[in-house]
């Protein structure tokens, strides 16, 4: 059962990651994009990173994708539902693309990959806590700061200049 | 708490905190409120509250064997290791007392002396740079990191010597300064790399152990200590490198105050105290003789300076002999407690005589008279009733270096002379030792108390300059009540002994010499006990020559009742040597720099009018020839085909990539994805 | 899904797809989606290797870490966009393309 549940959730992580890149409307690739962040948010659980599953449904659902379609719509008219977008060098790209999953994917499967046994699903939040403020705490601070200079940039960016 | 360890933690807030002040006052000074002087006041007064609460320590721990290092690594490749680090004992906390309370004095003095000064800012900054340098050397516990130091000191010497290098004297002394300073330091660096070599470290503790071990012996470690004691007669100022001092005047007072006289020209007499273990007896010798002729030898010159500056840097240069005298003798802690009490008067003079050149500047400014030299004792005179204080002061001051009992320098002066004494008691072939001791003794009396009377007492030669004539103001006057306070014997003799012809304190008992750890060298026991012997008789002989030589000054400046010019008549040719000082300068110009010049002049000429005239041009004449032949060849062969056909299609090529170039950010990197995908092929194919 | 090996093929496969949409799309939103993937295949990889290297912890935080990273990233880059479109009325990035010559 739960191994059916793995390879939908797969599916729906990679199949809507693919209509993100070659939908024709900019809207529905936003969607798409949702569905993606939930599979992924999937494959976490999967992956006993409970804590990490919740941040991402918060920040990347709740904040970025938010975010994007805020950017969507201050770009376009609202109105067009279909904004259509359109691609370039689509050959080539997808030359590329193929030869990458199949180089990344020939590796992926044939590595001997090292697996730790017996590991034990674990309480994630506690620990993650500890690491970022101690192991990781000038980290933890630089990118706290990261995000104030992202903030001030975005709001000085995107200001509309006052002389004219 | 930085590292948990109390000294440590001070010494290194001690250390870095004037680079900090240094670092802000040199990028931000002029934008801040008064130029940023407040951010190093606070820095070296807070340095100078933990190097006094490390006194403290000191004295209440009472332990004359105290020390504590700690080492970090700083190059570690395996086998080649080296640790850098600290070295707190009961010497580094005076010697970081000296620093601090002087560099604070100077910081203080300074803010009236330098007022409106157009580099205000960046004198603070140097100041911050040099307490910084001076401190390093002073807690350093290896060779390596003093040497750093050691160079950054020179630096900073040479901006602050160089502070007014609009005029051009200043300039010159700056760079004077510095290459004579380098002079000594390539033969420090030589002792340096001659003791690693040997024992494969820099650190003092391994190096006293690796010599005591007989690791390097003989001649090659008479060779390295004396290479070690090169640096420091050359930043100490010894003979014959003790050219630079008296130019280094050209600096602003408080810096001669601070450099050259207190800390700067003490950094080589502290290197021979720390180094003193690993001299031979040969190398003491010559470091007896070497300080013993300065001595002597500056003092002498020191009598017939008109510059009042000039006499206290000759003076200096004498005292510092005094101390190198002291060590060569093996009586090294007599030279570090001279360097201590003759910190403290000499920078009280040095700051009298700022005061003074100060009032002189402003009387002769608003007299608008731009010709009289504000620093000639020939146009002063009387000052003391303008100038109470600093006349009172400086004559406590030259009570002290005279060594006149009640005074510090009295003790000092006399462990040094009774260590000679002792010395040449062992040795009577080095009899002449004593004769440079209490001669000199005998002169700087004289000719400090010359200075005084010329000063401030008779009638003004200049009575116009005189009428306008004040003290200074209280900012710089503190400094000097200070520093002449600590010019009387009590603090040093504190808290077990009140009598002020014994020596015998704090720093008697806490400041213990070291054994010498060469084979054949007298224990430290042994020269207390003999220093200990001489003592009496030291004290007699001193008190004898400072009188002569004090009396001797009262009568022919105060009195009068002899004449100077006619004794200085009599004495025609010693006086025209004295006051040209031997013709040094003029010396060094003509075996060195002359020479150099004519044999760079010969080489340019064999260069230029042998080597390129006939054998280059010739050689240029059969070539031309030849190019001649294979230019045809060249040309006609390859040029219109090879060279040409290559041309012609790199330009084809040229033009068909050119449509690579599309600007478009997303080409740019499809490109660069498409060379992923060759890359990973081919590492597959490698693989498999 | 007990196997390393499904994740990572996941994951390059997100990635792949990423670079796709990096490398084809001209809308600049479009662009930046397409960077969204790349960096949520990272976490698979990240989250991945933590679970099956004996629930290392480490990986987690680089994980929290890349989705801070992020959110900055996109909000920035989502300023530059609207400031693109200010200045050029379009966001198509090809139009944009003052580096040539």
């Amino acid at each position: 059962m739960a191994d059916i549940v793995f390879w939908f959730v797969a599916f729906i992580t990679v199949f809507s990651a693919g209509m993100v890149v070659t939908s024709k409307s900019l809207l529905y690739s936003a969607y798409s994009l949702l569905f993606t962040f939930l599979g992924v948010t999937g494959l976490y659980i999967f992956l006993w990173a409970d804590f990490l599953a919740v941040v991402q449904v918060v920040v990347y659902i709740g904040g970025i994708l938010v975010l994007i379609i805020f950017g969507i719509m201050l770009t376009n008219k609202i109105t067009s539902v279909n904004i259509s977008h359109s691609s370039m060098q689509k050959g080539v790209g997808a030359v590329v693309a193929i030869g990458f999953i199949a180089s990344l994917g020939y590796m992926a499967i044939s590595s001997p990959w090292l697996q730790a046994a017996n590991t034990e699903p674990a309480e994630t939040t506690a620990s993650i806590g500890r690491l970022l403020l101690m192991d990781y705490l000038l980290p933890f601070e630089v990118a706290s700061l990261l995000l104030l200079g992202a903030l001030i940039g975005a709001t000085t960016l995107s200001r509309k200049d006052e002389d004219g | 708490m930085i590292t948990g360890n109390f000294y440590t933690d001070a010494s290194l807030v001690i250390l870095f905190l004037p680079l900090l002040g240094f670092v802000i006052n040199i990028l931000f000074g002029k934008k801040l409120p008064r130029q940023g002087d407040w951010i190093s006041i606070s820095a070296i007064l807070t340095t100078l509250v933990l190097a006094l609460i490390l006194f403290a320590i000191m004295l209440k721990n009472w332990d004359y064997k105290f020390s504590h290092e700690v080492i970090m690594p700083w190059i570690d490749m395996g086998a080649f290791k080296i640790e850098l680090g600290f070295w707190v004992d009961n010497i580094t906390i005076v010697m970081l007392l000296v620093v601090a309370l002087i560099s604070s004095m100077t910081h203080i003095f300074s803010l009236e002396y330098m007022k409106g000064d157009i580099r205000y800012n960046r004198y603070y900054a140097y100041l911050g740079l040099f307490t910084f340098s001076m401190n390093g050397i002073v807690l350093a516990n290896n060779l390596m990191s003093l040497y750093i130091f050691w160079e950054l000191v020179g630096v900073s010497s040479y901006l602050l010597i160089g502070h007014w290098f609009e005029k051009n004297s200043a300039a010159d002394a700056s760079k004077k300064a510095f290459l004579t300073n380098r002079v000594g330091d390539i033969g420090f660096f030589i002792g340096i790399m001659l003791m690693f070599t040997a024992i494969g470290s820099f650190n003092f503790q391994d190096v006293f152990a690796g010599v005591s071990d007989g690791e390097i012996k003989g001649n090659l470690l008479t060779l390295a200590g004396l290479g070690l004691f090169m640096g420091a007669v050359g930043k100490s100022s010894q003979f014959p490198l003790h050219i630079w001092l008296p130019d280094a005047m050209e600096g602003p007072t408080p810096v001669s105050a601070l450099m050259h006289a207190a800390t700067m020209v003490a950094a080589g007499v502290y290197l021979t105290v720390r180094l003193f273990p690993i001299f031979t007896p040969d190398a003491l010798v010559t470091i007896a003789y070497v300080g013993g002729f300065t001595a002597i030898f500056a003092a002498t010159i020191a009598i017939t300076q008109n510059d009042i500056k000039k006499v206290l840097a000759y003076s200096t240069v004498s005292q510092l002999g005094y101390m190198i005298l002291a060590v060569g003798v093996g009586n090294y802690t007599a030279a570090f407690f001279h360097l201590l009490t003759h910190a403290m008067f000499k920078a009280c003079l040095f700051y009298g005589s700022g005061s003074v050149i100060h009032a002189m500047h402003h009387s002769l400014h608003n007299l608008h008279d731009h010709d009289t030299d504000p620093q000639d004792m020939r146009n002063m005179g009387g000052f003391h009733k303008k100038m109470p204080i600093t006349s009172t002061t400086m004559t406590l001051a030259t009570l002290a270096i005279a060594g006149v009992p009640l005074f510090s320098g009295f003790l000092s002066k006399d462990a040094i002379l009774a260590g000679t004494l002792y010395f040449v008691d062992q040795n009577p072939q080095h009899m002449i030792l004593a004769f440079f001791g209490f001669g000199a003794a005998a002169i700087t009396a004289f000719y400090m108390f010359r200075l005084i009377f010329l000063t401030f007492h008779g009638e003004p030669k200049m009575p116009k300059v005189f009428e306008g004539i004040h003290e200074s103001p209280s900012l710089m006057t503190a400094p000097l009540v200070i520093l002449a306070a600590l010019s009387t014997y009590i603090f040093y003799t504190l808290p077990i002994n009140l009598i002020p012809w014994k020596d015998y304190g704090w720093f008697t008992k806490l400041i213990k010499a070291k054994d010498s750890v060469v084979a054949g060298t007298p224990s430290a026991k042994e020269i207390y006990d003999g220093v200990h012997y001489m003592h009496d008789l030291a004290l007699v002989l001193s008190l004898t020559v400072a009188s002569i030589g004090i009396g001797l000054s009262f009568l022919m400046y105060y009195r009068s009742t002899i004449s100077s010019k006619s004794w200085a008549k009599r004495f025609g040719t010693f006086y025209r040597l004295s006051l040209n000082k031997y013709y040094f300068d003029e010396i060094y110009n003509r075996v060195f720099y002359q020479p150099f010049l004519k044999f760079c002049n010969i080489v340019a000429i064999i260069d230029w009018d042998l080597y390129d005239k006939y054998f280059i041009n010739g050689f240029g004449h059969v070539t031309k020839l030849l190019s001649k032949v294979t230019g045809q060849v060249d040309y006609d062969g390859l040029d219109q085909t090879l060279v040409d056909g290559v041309g012609r299609s790199a330009g084809g090529l040229g033009k068909g990539l050119k449509n690579i170039q599309t600007g478009r950010l997303q080409n740019y990197m499809l490109f660069a994805l498409i060379g992923v995908i060759i890359i990973l092929i081919v590492q597959y194919s490698v693989i498999l | 899904m007990d196997n390393l090996s499904n994740y990572v093929l996941i994951s390059a496969i997100l990635f792949s797809l990423g670079l796709f949409g990096v490398i084809t799309r001209r809308n600049g939103v479009a662009v930046l989606m397409g960077v969204e993937l790349i960096l949520n295949s990272a976490n698979v990889n990240f989250l991945a290797f933590a679970r099956f290297g004996g629930m290392n912890m480490s990986g987690h935080v680089y994980a929290l870490f890349v989705i801070v990273l992020a959110a900055a990233e996109a909000a920035v880059a989502l300023a530059i966009i609207i400031n693109i479109f200010n200045n050029f009325r379009t966001i198509n990035v090809d139009d944009v393309s003052e580096l040539k010559q």
